[in-house]
């Protein structure tokens, strides 16, 4: 059975493979911070599983340290020119975007049709993630067409995925370190306490003013919190059923599904939600780290806009 | 009260543009000393939060085939697929884009887009290109401006189409939270109430992006008259 483990591994390999890469690469002032930086992260993939808590713990306090102060470097492994680029495009026409689009297609077709297959009695893919896995199914059949296909040598495919890695550099780490940030603050009991505030001292004697802090709240929490999943409890247990449903009655679907589309709203605006907002600015080279927050904003501001009063609208009338 | 200075840790380290992974470090630290747990126990609970989201980070598996497919000319090739089309303009190629990427992540197909597997590679080379077709060479402002603005539409259209779909987790969500609360909703009736929202999302972003056409002109024409 394929399982999110072989996907781990999969990454730990990959990320294995930039570490033992970037050792040897002297053009790298920083080559070791770099090999330790992506060695860690592998050994997170392919161990994490067998390591105690406290282990994984100080893996991560390293990936902090390095990250954080600045110890990690650029590689820089050689690629094509700009010239041999242009007439590599020429030569293979259109065909080069079948492997990056194999991508989707198997990830498509895996979530569709994989779920029940099976090999005589045990089930294909993990049942429970197979979303994910039939992502990483797709870029392993990809990259295996890529290479069939265009024949670099051995380890070019390993030495280009360094090269991005290095350029995104620890922001490679930043979803997932925001994803446990969360977790903490899930368990400190911060989103109940954000919940108390908004309660005690905001005004809400009003219909509509249930749905503005609701909206709005909505959008401010996930600001803070980078994630719109964390915001959506807090906020619906503290204001969108005691006041819009049960004291104004509102009905629950439009309250549900339109406050948690005015928490997306407070994802655009965010450096806490990295993978949206802060690894585009680096995969896309932008020096401006909250380049695309920045175009983001005035349609965060209109959207929220238009969710409140398309809440107040809909809600308690349906 | 006091686990909120945590958040404080957040938005003050963003505020004054400290390494983000510090301010992470930070924030778990306060968060976790001011819920009264020892240190011990705070970097257990952050490993095992980390070890457990691992599935977040998967998709930098796509890094190696991105790579590769760049040294043979991907982005290139994008660039002269949208030279060779004569009505294709930078708003209009990013409105494609976004009516695309909205449309099929409403259909349940969100990996059909995101930032390493379609914009770095395809979206904003033909963005650029789009551009220099039109305007000759462009400059670097103008460069990160329309790649700031190739991730933007991927966010948007995704934000404002995905919870059309029955199947998507913030529905699941949703109906999940519901249930414990004692109020059954089935996720048909939550996506139907997505769609106005994902109606407005095209008409307000759908209209920014085709003013950052104008604009883009406008600049154009100001340039070539001072030069």
């Amino acid at each position: 059975m394929i399982t999110l483990q072989f996907c781990y591994v999969m990454a730990g390999l990959a990320f294995g493979g930039f570490a033992v890469l970037s050792a040897f690469d002297r053009s790298n002032r920083r080559r070791f911070g770099t090999t330790a930086f992506w060695g860690l992260f592998a050994a997170s993939f392919l161990f994490g599983s067998s390591l105690r808590d406290w282990q994984n713990g100080l893996l991560v306090l390293a990936l902090i340290v390095l990250g954080g102060c600045g110890l990690l470097g650029h590689g820089k492994p050689e690629t094509s020119t700009a010239q041999e680029r242009r007439l590599s495009a020429e030569r293979h026409g259109n065909w080069l975007f079948t492997p990056a689009l194999l991508v989707p297609a198997i990830a498509l077709l895996g979530t569709l049709f994989l779920k029940q297959a099976h090999i005589g009695a045990l089930p294909l893919l993990d049942a429970k993630n197979v979303t994910v896995i039939s992502l990483v199914l797709g870029i392993v059949v990809a990259l295996a067409v890529a290479i069939l296909w265009l024949r670099p040598l051995a380890l070019r495919p390993l030495q280009e995925g360094r090269r991005l890695a290095d350029m995104v550099g620890w922001t490679i780490v930043l979803p997932q370190m925001l994803a446990s940030l969360g977790a903490i603050f899930a368990l400190s009991g911060v989103g109940s306490a954000v919940g108390e505030i908004a309660t005690r001292y905001l005004p809400l004697d009003q219909p509509f003013e249930a749905v503005v802090v609701y909206c709005l709240g909505m959008a401010a929490f996930t600001t803070v919190m980078g994630n719109a999943f964390a915001a959506f409890p807090v906020m619906t247990a503290a204001i969108g059923l005691p006041l819009i449903v049960d004291r104004f009655h509102g009905n629950a679907a439009i309250m549900a599904a339109i406050g948690m589309l005015s928490g997306f709203c407070g994802t655009l605006t965010t450096p806490m939600a990295a993978n949206f907002n802060i690894v585009p600015a680096a995969l896309l080279e932008l020096p401006d780290r909250n380049g695309v927050i920045r175009v983001q904003l005035p349609t965060a501001g209109f959207m929220l806009i238009a969710n409140t009063l398309l809440m107040y609208a809909l809600v308690y009338r349906f | 009260m006091l686990t909120l200075l945590g958040i404080a840790v957040v938005v003050a380290g963003f505020a004054i543009r400290l390494n983000p992974l510090l301010v992470i470090g930070a924030a778990v630290l306060v968060t976790g000393w001011a819920a009264g747990f020892s240190p011990v126990e705070i970097l257990s609970a952050f490993g095992k939060a980390f070890n457990e989201n691992r599935y977040v980070s998967l998709l930098w598996l796509v890094l190696p085939l991105i790579g590769l497919l760049e040294r043979y000319g991907l982005q290139e090739r994008a660039r002269m697929l949208v030279a060779r089309i004569r009505v294709v303009t930078v708003g209009r190629l990013l409105l494609f884009y976004f009516v695309v990427r909205q449309i099929t992540a409403s259909l349940g197909l969100t990996s059909l887009g995101g930032h390493p597997q379609m914009v770095r590679p395809l979206i904003a080379p033909m963005a650029e290109a789009a551009a220099e077709k039109e305007f000759g060479a462009i400059s670097d402002d103008t460069r990160f401006r329309i790649r700031a603005n190739a991730a933007a539409v991927d966010n948007v259209a995704l934000f404002f189409g995905e919870d059309i779909f029955l199947a998507i987790s913030s529905i699941l969500l949703i109906k999940g939270f519901l249930q414990q609360s004692g109020v059954i909703v089935q996720p048909f009736e939550l996506s139907v109430w997505a769609i106005p929202t994902a109606v407005l999302a095209l008409l307000i972003h759908g209209t920014r992006v085709l003013l950052f056409d104008r604009r883009l002109k406008r600049e154009a024409a100001r340039k070539s008259k001072t030069a």
